[in-house]
């Protein structure tokens, strides 16, 4: 066809694309992730690709660990049914585009709460679930003490992470020189640290305690006590749907305050049905409308409490065995513990 | 020329009026473009639009602001000088430098390697054509990402910098990467670089020149003399003139690791030979398939004229097979260049790896991805035309 047409063709139509844009555009509601998730009738949750203790497929393929709880407990808040969950194993990397564009409903990935991630990037995050820090780990054979002896070393980072800029401002501040090794993906980076490729991995403390637990001869390598950053990791969201932030949020507070009842995933049935405590009551749906309020049934924490257990059993079940202690993630009725419930009336 | 046409060709067809009618085939035929490309530009419009609404209602940051700040992550290796203290436009740079860096060389050897093994595969010892099919059915079977990972791991495997093979004085292997003896970089060697480039760029003309005069009179005249003094001597000379210095700097183990000489680390050496060795295995087989294509019957004519073997392949074949090679070619080079986007995968930072740690800290996926389909874009475009033009040049003139 002449082009002479084509070029009257393209004028015509930037007139009517004028025309329609300036046009009101509608509105978009926002669907309620609710909603959503009630007629999907499961939780997209993203974990991370495998991490012992906090997201790992077993044997038979069944993911278990920290994190993993937080989406069963989240499903069984609002499904009645910890079971309903569709994992996502993310990288760091692309885990965020993975919330961003709506291919995961919350990410519960040993994620790190800043005010970048809170902000710029469209997410709220809904609590701490994990407070932790960013270590070093070297062979025991280098016969390091201290992660200022690093000067000049080779680092193993994955990209992505809170990690690898903690790394930079801390050889920075340090006036520390060092290479970095930086490999997307865990194994491969984990392989680069275990070859000898690096001297050192960084990574948050209780990374470190999963992927040492899981070498072949633990003992092999130390964890340096130098911890160079705040890494408080939790579930978040998008932004914009504040009702389901709230859930999120007050899964984890359930979790916390049964811890502080004393109520556990053996004896809430019971508690449900006989503990005097009006706290107690309120939490359990028996009196007031805490579950209303949330979109919930009245029964929600009991749910929760029977798929998983309070926060101490989710800790005990996953973490203890490799070793992490409680630490700042006791409960704040123990000498140094930050975790703590806001009350539920 | 023009006055042989006859001028009734020459003549415009009358005119036809356009009329407004749906029995005007002119007429219609605009009423449908129109239409087309309202419906186009209505749905881009409508992408563009809901993107920005949806990216504001999330509260998601927009716009490239971010190139200017400080981008604050850790790479390990570049060709210019870098701090973590300086912009995601610095480090996208370097990515792009690294990405290029990959290809350039990645290309260069793949075309070598590639052309040696179609030729052996064509040869008449038994021994060297079975390794050679071998080699290309082998290599073009596995998936390239494993052949990285695997060369990554045959290199994670070297014995660490203490036990580093020393197999000559300055040379160590490590699963450090090799170091190799070096001298220091000063600006005597730049300009000296500097002259080399200009040498080139003589040579050519010279080269030119003698052309026309062997077409004058029939003399072929020998070019290595001026090739010898413009791209050796020139460049020689300039750095005497300069004060010749010459410092030699030997990598040394230092605490960690290794300082000083020259440095390839094994994630730039495994994506290397990764690529290298699978484009490769296409290219031989383009190779072969352009020898192939020569008729048997050129080489004996050609020897019938009195050319001895080497001119009969320089001359007559080889011009010949360029012709089928290069087109199939400029896909294998942009293959190439797109593969070395696995680099991710072990841990090589290219534009890539970058670009998505990049829009992993700013949230700015759209942007991000921008950036890199611009990159690739470019190069893959620069590719295509250089090659276009280099195919352009050797198609057979026609008579
Ligand atoms: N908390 C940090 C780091 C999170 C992170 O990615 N940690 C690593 C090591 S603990 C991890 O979970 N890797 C598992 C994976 O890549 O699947 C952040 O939010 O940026």
């Amino acid at each position: 066809m002449p082009l002479r047409h084509l070029s009257k063709a393209v004028g015509a139509a930037v007139l009517l694309g004028g025309l329609a844009l300036s046009a009101p555009v509608q509105a978009q509601t926002p669907t309620s992730m609710l909603d959503t998730i009630r007629s999907r009738g499961n939780l997209i949750c993203g974990v991370n690709t495998g991490l012992a203790g906090f997201a790992q497929p077993d044997s038979q393929g069944v993911w278990r660990g920290f994190d993993v709880d937080y989406c069963r407990a989240i499903a069984a808040a609002i499904l009645g049914d910890g079971t309903k969950v569709r994992y996502v194993p993310l990288t760091a990397q692309s885990r965020f585009t993975a919330l961003q564009s709506g291919e995961v409903d919350v990410l519960v990935r040993n994620t790190t709460w800043t005010l970048s991630r809170d902000t710029s990037l469209g997410f709220d995050f809904a609590g701490i679930t994990f407070y932790d820090g960013q270590g070093f780990m070297v062979k025991a054979s280098l016969g390091l003490t201290s992660a200022r002896e690093l000067n000049g070393a080779t680092i193993c980072v994955q990209p992505g992470t809170t990690t690898e800029q903690n790394l930079t401002d801390w050889a920075r501040s340090n006036r520390i020189e060092f290479r970095p090794v930086v490999i997307e993906r865990i194994e491969e980076v984990v392989g680069a640290y275990t070859s000898n490729r690096c001297d050192a991995y960084t990574t948050d403390v209780s990374g470190l305690a999963a992927t040492r637990a899981v070498q072949p001869r633990p003992a092999d390598h130390v964890i340096l006590p130098d911890v160079i950053s705040k890494e408080p990791l939790g579930p978040l969201v998008r932004h914009g749907d504040q009702r389901f932030a709230d859930i999120v949020r007050w899964t984890h507070f359930a979790l916390l305050g049964a811890e502080e009842f004393g109520l556990t995933a053996a004896n809430v049935d019971q508690a449900a049905a006989s503990d005097p405590r009006p706290e107690v009551q309120r939490m359990l749906g028996k009196n007031g409308e805490l579950g209303q309020m949330l979109g919930l049934q009245p029964n929600w924490v009991v749910s929760v409490l029977k798929t998983t257990g309070n926060y101490g059993e989710v800790f005990a079940r996953n973490l203890t065995p490799i070793g992490i202690q409680r630490g700042p993630n006791a409960l704040w009725t123990t000498p140094g513990g930050l975790q703590y419930s806001p009350p539920f009336r | 020329m023009s006055s042989t046409i006859d001028p009734r060709l020459l003549r415009a067809p009358p005119k036809k009026g356009l009329r407004l009618s749906w029995a005007d085939e002119r007429f219609r035929a605009i009423v449908w473009q129109v239409l087309i490309v309202s419906a186009i530009v209505f749905v881009i419009w409508w992408l563009v639009r809901n993107t920005q609404h949806n990216l504001e209602v999330r509260r998601i940051a927009t716009g490239f602001g971010f190139l200017g700040r400080e981008a604050g992550l850790p790479i390990g290796e570049s060709l210019i000088s870098y701090t973590p203290r300086d912009t995601y436009l610095r480090a996208l740079t370097v990515g792009v430098l690294n990405t290029l860096n990959v290809a350039v060389v990645g290309v260069v050897l793949a075309t070598i390697f590639g052309t040696v093994i179609g030729i052996a595969r064509l040869s008449k010892n038994w021994l060297v054509g079975r390794i050679a099919t071998i080699y290309v059915e082998v290599i073009r079977d596995v998936p390239l990402l494993l052949q990285l990972l695997f060369w990554y791991t045959i290199l994670q495997s070297l014995p660490g910098p203490r036990q580093a093979i020393n197999p000559a004085t300055g040379v160590f292997l490590s699963n450090r990467g090799l170091k190799l003896p070096f001298f220091h970089w000063e600006s005597a060697h730049t300009a000296a670089f500097g002259a080399f480039v200009i040498g080139c760029v003589a040579l050519w003309f010279v080269a030119k020149q003698l052309r026309a005069k062997q077409y004058a009179d029939g003399q072929p005249r020998a070019l290595w003399p001026w090739a010898l003094g413009l791209l050796l001597g020139l460049p020689i000379a300039v750095w005497l003139v300069l004060g010749a210095p010459f410092t030699t700097d030997i990598p040394a183990l230092r605490g960690f690791n290794f300082s000083g000489g020259l440095n390839v680390s094994p994630e730039y050496f495994a994506l290397l030979i990764g690529l290298v060795t699978y484009t490769a295995g296409f290219i031989a087989e383009i190779v072969r398939a352009g020898i192939l294509a020569v008729h048997q019957g050129q080489w004996e004519a050609a020897q019938a004229l009195g050319l001895h073997r080497g001119q009969v392949l320089n001359r007559i074949v080889l011009p010949q097979a360029l012709r089928v090679i290069v087109p199939p070619m400029t896909s294998q080079f942009l293959n190439l260049t797109k593969n070395s986007s696995l680099a991710v995968a072990i841990g090589y930072q290219d534009i890539v790896s970058i670009a998505n740690t990049t829009l992993n800290q700013t949230g700015q996926a759209i942007e991000g991805i921008a950036i890199i389909m611009g990159v690739y874009l470019t190069i893959s475009l620069s590719i295509s035309l250089f090659m276009n033009w280099y195919n352009a040049r050797i198609t057979l003139v026609e008579r």
